[in-house]
């Protein structure tokens, strides 16, 4: 990572400190650490993307592939792989939630510094050893690993395996990290009841990272001793049980998919009613629903398995606690759009990101309901309506805030500010492309296309071809948003301490932040983020 | 401390003249870094019981769905070996927290004594389980699919095998690690890097001794003695 | 059918109900974007909370999620709850084809139904997880080695239907399709008897790009399936001249002995008798009691030691699956199911 460095606005700040790429290779620096991570996650992003293009112009025409059916099985898995383990679940906490945590919480450093390099590391290990698998001839299992096919392909899918293994550790120790800095370093004054929403729901975040990851752990260990050791623990040939495979996977992996969404949230709860000029409506509520959504996060795995062959009385508890996530959801959604009113709204590029991501995560969990659904989910398992489901609550609401994010914190980081011309452009190529890419996919999922087809039927091409035209509008407003942030790093305007006029702690030092974030004596807390009164709006 | 001040030359510093310790710039006093690495440590260990807990789960799921081979093989385990080694984590872990109380108390000396006591206990545990092991697979006992003993064919015996090595290789993998942590602290005892003013690492590190000695008093009976 | 009829009601209620509430959401933010947007001289609100307002939007949505979910578990029962007349098919998934035995011996690999009359399907798999999956049903169920499970279904107008494998399962997964066909009840009388023929089209998307994609497979680590292939089990060859499944089994159960330990005609000999255990309870040497099903005779010859019939010797030597193949098994099945 190189921003040419703005040392004429205040002198020594975190970029400028020590210089060279040794310097930031081996830097303890949390806001360094961050643009680490944010660096190579951009990168997966890209390569996952790429892939996930690949796999829609190969889609587009029935009876037309453009790639044999092993390869495209190699492309569905690495995309699904690549996206989960090495992109979203990193993307907010380990990326933007390095760089602002410690000085949302006026810190000067995450608690433990040299952990937090390691982490960074460790992921980058793992990702290694993903790419490895690639060389060694590709896994096509599909990101959920299922068994006894997983055990029976090639060797490959070891590498991935041990990818996401080493990589789950990279996120249980920065979800620690993240839990005992927010206990331990918060300002003098930062009481519970003055933590930031974007704390709020790192913490819930964090937890789930520590709880959950470990069981992935484990079981993708398992998996790889299968095929080394032939244990035989999930495989039926040996007396194992494939479907315990499938309760162990989704033991996290259901988890997991509050662990991409829950940061993000946070996200929006932070930037809408700084453009709101307004309080969150319902702070309480919305710290307590992060809460609610982790807990009810552990007790509702079984949903992925209604047609696995697990019993009618398992299927009757998953289908009924599923039900309850939506609930504490609704809350902050509905609190969100609360803020907004009577507010004195301004449309930057953040605020956009923002009403971008309550428009498509509303749609992708309205759908998560229909999915919830016992006999509905019968049909739609394991079809382009699941598919449809995930995109809009991962990309349309993870991805949203993740860029939203981006944009909101890009003064801070940089010094600079973003051009809001390019940027508004962006934002309306990535709604329309995202909607049109994922749109058709919950019609034609409910028509019945299966997911993981190297060639459909030709039945479904009208939805196959519009989502392949959305998803050339994805890439255009992705490659728009980078060509944005990095000719804006280098060359845009000064941005000035704090442009949005936030009250959060990350916006009370200098842009960009000096090595210890606020100066020798760090900072007091004295009011509640959000209090929007008097001279404050 | 007094040396705190007139800083000697690096390298002066022992087991008897420990060097004073400086907490982190983001910390206010050596007593709230401590409190939080005590904490990240607590946490640490959920993850560890989560960990094994699957599979705890996955070996319980499996006994009660084939009593009858659990029982005949866990015949061929040996309870007196495995007796042993219970006998000896539990002294390993005594000592363990009397090399940290020596620590706390600034006995620098006994501390490392009582540390390389803990350490030989590991390498004792190691050896006993060493053999167990190799008589296994001498016998042709593996796990799951290159199972080939010819003394016990009932179907499923092998996956009992699975468990038991899975589970205690996984344990013995962390008996591993924590007697090369507790070499670790021993050379930053001798070093003068820990002293009754800064002792987090040793703490910390008992606390995951301790850990590792109560899988154990979970796997042994679970697995050698539960029929 | 039936099913398909209540599956559609329940899914449009949840479209409109997420119209509903995706109006009131984002009709919502709209309406305060454009209304609150930022005007010189104004100033926002300051609003912290309001609890009734809290109250109910968590409340409101409890109710509903909790009607969806009855409804939902309502469809659900409907689904899975074959009626007890179905008649059944037994249907064997492997990498990548679908093959349908009748008990009358016939096998196939289109499922050809009668209209009108109830169907369910018993399914197993020869190697990985697949999954039976007929959208115009709305049914789907996985298909997992080692045991059985099912689907029903019942066709009200002839015609032919989709089916499609819906669990990864490698390769050529995406061709792994079949078609059911409903006849009128006079066309099926003839298909049985080998008088009507069905044209060999499935609905690949073509028949030639399965051909690239299986002649491009060489890193795919489906030995298993290889093997089984290669060994045509014996039920195949029996089916070829056109025994019924329980013959076939009957025949089996001698050629492998079985009878040897196992009397037909309901005495005890080192077994117990085949003779009427099906949907009989047992007790089994540990106390508890068992309902004799298809996955548990299946599993009594696979694995018998694992359940032991009470007052009987665990002497009965387990029978793997390179013994006994899927076609084998389910005539054997079949075969003790005909003797009640
Ligand atoms: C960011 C990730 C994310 C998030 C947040 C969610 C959120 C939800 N998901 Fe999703 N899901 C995935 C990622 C995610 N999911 C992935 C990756 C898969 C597939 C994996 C694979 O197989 O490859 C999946 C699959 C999946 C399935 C299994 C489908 C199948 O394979 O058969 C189910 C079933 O219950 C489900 C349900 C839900 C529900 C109920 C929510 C809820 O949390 C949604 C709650 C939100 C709302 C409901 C909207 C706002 C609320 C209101 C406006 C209030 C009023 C609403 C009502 C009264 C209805 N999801
Ligand atoms: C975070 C998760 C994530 C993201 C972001 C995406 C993004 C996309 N996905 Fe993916 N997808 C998954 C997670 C994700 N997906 C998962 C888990 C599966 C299941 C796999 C399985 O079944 O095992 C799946 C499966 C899946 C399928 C089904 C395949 C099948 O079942 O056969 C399809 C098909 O259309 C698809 C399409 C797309 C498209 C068009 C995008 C587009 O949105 C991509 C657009 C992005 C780009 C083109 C990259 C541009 C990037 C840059 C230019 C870098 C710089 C960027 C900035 C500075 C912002 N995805
Ligand atoms: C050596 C004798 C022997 C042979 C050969 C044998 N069995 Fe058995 N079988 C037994 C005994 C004894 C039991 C009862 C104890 C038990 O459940 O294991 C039994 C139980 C069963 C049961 C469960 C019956 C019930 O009432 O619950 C089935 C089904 C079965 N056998 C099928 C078969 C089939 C099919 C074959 C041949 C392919 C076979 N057996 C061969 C001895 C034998
Ligand atoms: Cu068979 Cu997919
Ligand atoms: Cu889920």
């Amino acid at each position: 990572m190189s921003y040419s460095t703005p040392s004429e606005i205040h002198g020594d700040n975190y970029l400028n400190h020590e210089k060279g790429l040794w310097s930031w290779m081996t830097t303890v620096d949390h806001k360094r650490i961050g643009l680490m991570y944010l660096a190579t996650v951009l990168f997966f992003f890209l390569v996952g993307g790429i892939f996930a293009l690949i796999i829609r112009l190969n889609l587009m025409r029935a009876g037309h592939p453009i790639v044999d059916a092993n390869t495209y099985n190699k492309l569905m898995t690495y995309h699904g792989a690549i996206m989960v383990f090495l992109v979203i679940i990193p993307a907010i906490p380990a990326a933007i939630g390095n760089f602002v945590l410690p000085m949302m919480l006026g810190a000067k450093d995450v608690a433990f510094p040299r952990l937090n390099l390691a982490s960074y590391y460790i992921y980058v290990a793992g990702a290694i050893l993903a790419v490895t698998s690639l060389v060694v001839g590709g896994a096509d299992t599909g990101w959920t690993f299922y068994t006894p096919y997983s055990i029976r392909t090639s060797g490959a899918v070891i590498w991935v395996l041990a990818g996401a293994f080493v990589a789950g550790f990279s996120s249980i120790l920065t979800g620690l990290n993240f839990i005992v800095s927010i206990q331990k370093l918060r300002a003098p004054g930062m009481t519970w009841n003055r933590l930031p929403l974007f704390l709020w729901s790192l913490y819930a975040t964090s937890v789930i990272q520590v709880l959950a990851t470990p069981v992935l752990a484990i079981t993708l260990a398992l998996l790889i001793f299968e095929h080394v050791f032939k244990v035989g623990i999930f495989d039926p040939a040996l007396g194992g049980d494939p479907v315990l495979f499938q309760h162990f996977f989704w033991f996290y992996s259901h988890p997991a998919v509050y662990i991409m969404i829950l940061p993000s949230m946070g996200v929006i709860s932070e930037i809408i009613p700084v453009f709101s000029r307004k309080p969150i409506f319902g702070y309480r509520a919305i710290a307590l629903a992060s809460f609610g959504i982790a807990l009810v996060a552990f007790l509702v795995w079984g949903h992925h398995l209604f047609v696995s062959g697990q019993s009618e009385l398992a299927n009757f508890i998953f289908s009924l606690l599923t039900m309850f996530v939506a609930i504490p959801t609704g809350v902050k959604v509905f609190s969100w759009v609360g803020t907004m009113y009577k507010g004195q709204i301004t449309f930057k590029a953040p605020m956009l990101y923002a009403m971008g991501f309550i428009e498509l995560f509303t749609i992708g969990g309205l759908t998560g309901v229909f999915l919830a659904t016992l006999a509905i989910d019968v049909h739609l398992t394991d079809t382009y309506f699941v598919i449809a489901h995930f995109h809009y609550v991962m990309v349309g609401g993870t991805i949203m805030g993740f860029v939203g994010g981006m944009h909101y914190w890009f003064p801070k980081v940089t010094g600079k500010m973003y051009n809001e011309k390019i940027a508004t452009w962006a934002f309306w190529l990535l709604i329309i492309g995202f909607n049109l890419t994922f749109g058709p996919q919950f019609i034609a999922g409910s028509e019945g296309m299966p997911r993981r087809y190297w060639s459909q039927l030709p039945e479904f091409d009208f939805w196959n071809r519009l989502s392949t035209y959305g998803s050339w509008f994805l890439a255009v407003g992705f490659v728009t948003i980078a060509y944005n942030m990095i000719k804006s790093a280098k060359s845009g305007p000064k941005a000035g301490d704090n442009p949005w006029r936030a009250l959060t702690m990350e916006w009370q030092s200098p842009s960009p932040p000096p090595h210890d974030n606020f100066g020798e004596v760090g900072p007091t807390c004295t009011a509640w983020p959000y209090e929007y009164k008097g001279a404050n709006v | 401390m007094s040396n705190a001040h007139a800083a000697p030359a690096a390298g002066t510093y022992n087991q008897d003249n420990p060097q004073p310790h400086h907490h982190g710039h983001h910390f206010e006093s050596n007593e709230h870094e401590f409190s939080a690495a005590k904490q990240g440590m607590w946490l640490f260990m959920v993850t560890e019981v989560l960990m094994i807990g699957a599979l705890f789960v996955g070996y319980l799921l499996f006994r009660l769905r084939f009593p009858e081979a659990f029982h005949e093989a866990h015949k061929e385990l040996n309870v007196k070996l495995g007796a042993l080694n219970t006998v000896v984590l539990i002294i390993s872990s005594a000592t363990m927290v009397l090399g940290v109380s020596a620590v706390q108390r600034g006995n620098n000396r006994r501390a490392v004594k009582l540390l390389i006591a803990t350490v030989l206990c590991g390498a004792i545990f190691c050896t006993v389980k060493y053999f167990e092991y190799s008589h296994k697979f001498h016998e042709g006992i593996f796990p799951g699919g290159n199972y080939r003993f010819e003394g016990l064919t009932t179907p499923h015996v092998p996956l009992f095998f699975s468990f038991y090595f899975l589970m205690t290789g996984v344990h013995a993998f962390h008996v591993i690690v924590g007697m090369s942590l507790i070499t670790w602290l021993i050379i930053k005892i001798k070093k003068g890097q820990i002293s009754k003013d800064y002792f987090t690492p040793v703490e910390l590190v008992g606390f995951y001794w301790h850990f590792v000695d109560l899988v154990w008093i979970y796997l042994f009976p679970l697995l050698y003695l539960l029929g | 059918s039936d099913v398909a009829v209540m599956w559609d009601h329940l899914y449009w209620f949840l479209f409109w109900l997420s119209v509903f509430f995706f109006v009131l959401v984002v009709g919502g933010m709209l309406y305060f974007a454009i209304v609150y947007r930022k005007q010189e001289g104004k100033k926002p609100k300051y609003i912290v909370d309001h609890h009734a307002l809290e109250a109910f939007w968590t409340i409101v949505p409890t109710i509903l999620l909790l009607g969806i979910f009855a409804w939902g578990w309502d469809v659900y029962k409907h689904q899975v709850s074959a009626p007890s007349d179905a008649a059944e098919v037994r249907v064997i998934g492997k990498q990548w084809q679908w093959t349908f035995q009748y008990d009358d011996g016939v096998t196939s690999n289109h499922l050809v139904v009668p209209v009108g009359k109830p169907v369910k399907l018993l399914m197993t798999s020869q190697d990985v997880l697949h999954s039976f999956f007929i959208p115009n049903f709305r049914v789907k169920q996985d298909v997992v080695p080692g045991m059985y499970t099912s689907v029903w279904f019942e066709p009200k107008v002839t015609g032919e239907h989709q089916v499609f494998c819906a669990e990864y399962c490698g390769t050529t997964h995406s061709g792994m399709l079949a078609r059911i066909i409903v006849l009128d009840a006079e066309k099926y009388e003839l298909w049985k008897n080998g008088k009507l023929k069905i044209k060999e089209d499935t609905k690949v998307a073509s028949k030639d790009q399965v051909q690239l994609a299986l002649s491009t497979d060489k890193v795919d680590g489906n030995q298993s399936s290889d093997t089984l292939a290669g060994k045509q089990s014996s039920a195949t060859t029996l089916a070829a001249a056109h025994i019924p499944l329980p013959q076939q089994g009957a025949k089996l159960v001698e050629a492998k002995g079985c009878v040897a330990c196992h009397s037909l005609d309901g005495s005890t000999k080192i077994g117990p008798s085949y003779k009427g255990i099906f949907g009989k309870q047992v007790e089994l040497m540990d106390g508890s009691k068992v309902v004799v099903d298809e996955n548990y005779i299946r599993e009594s010859i696979q694995k018998p030691q694992s359940k032991v019939v009470k007052g009987f010797n665990p002497v009965m030597p387990p029978y793997t699956k390179e013994m006994i193949g899927e076609e084998d098994m389910n005539a054997i099945v079949a075969y003790i199911k005909s003797l009640n």
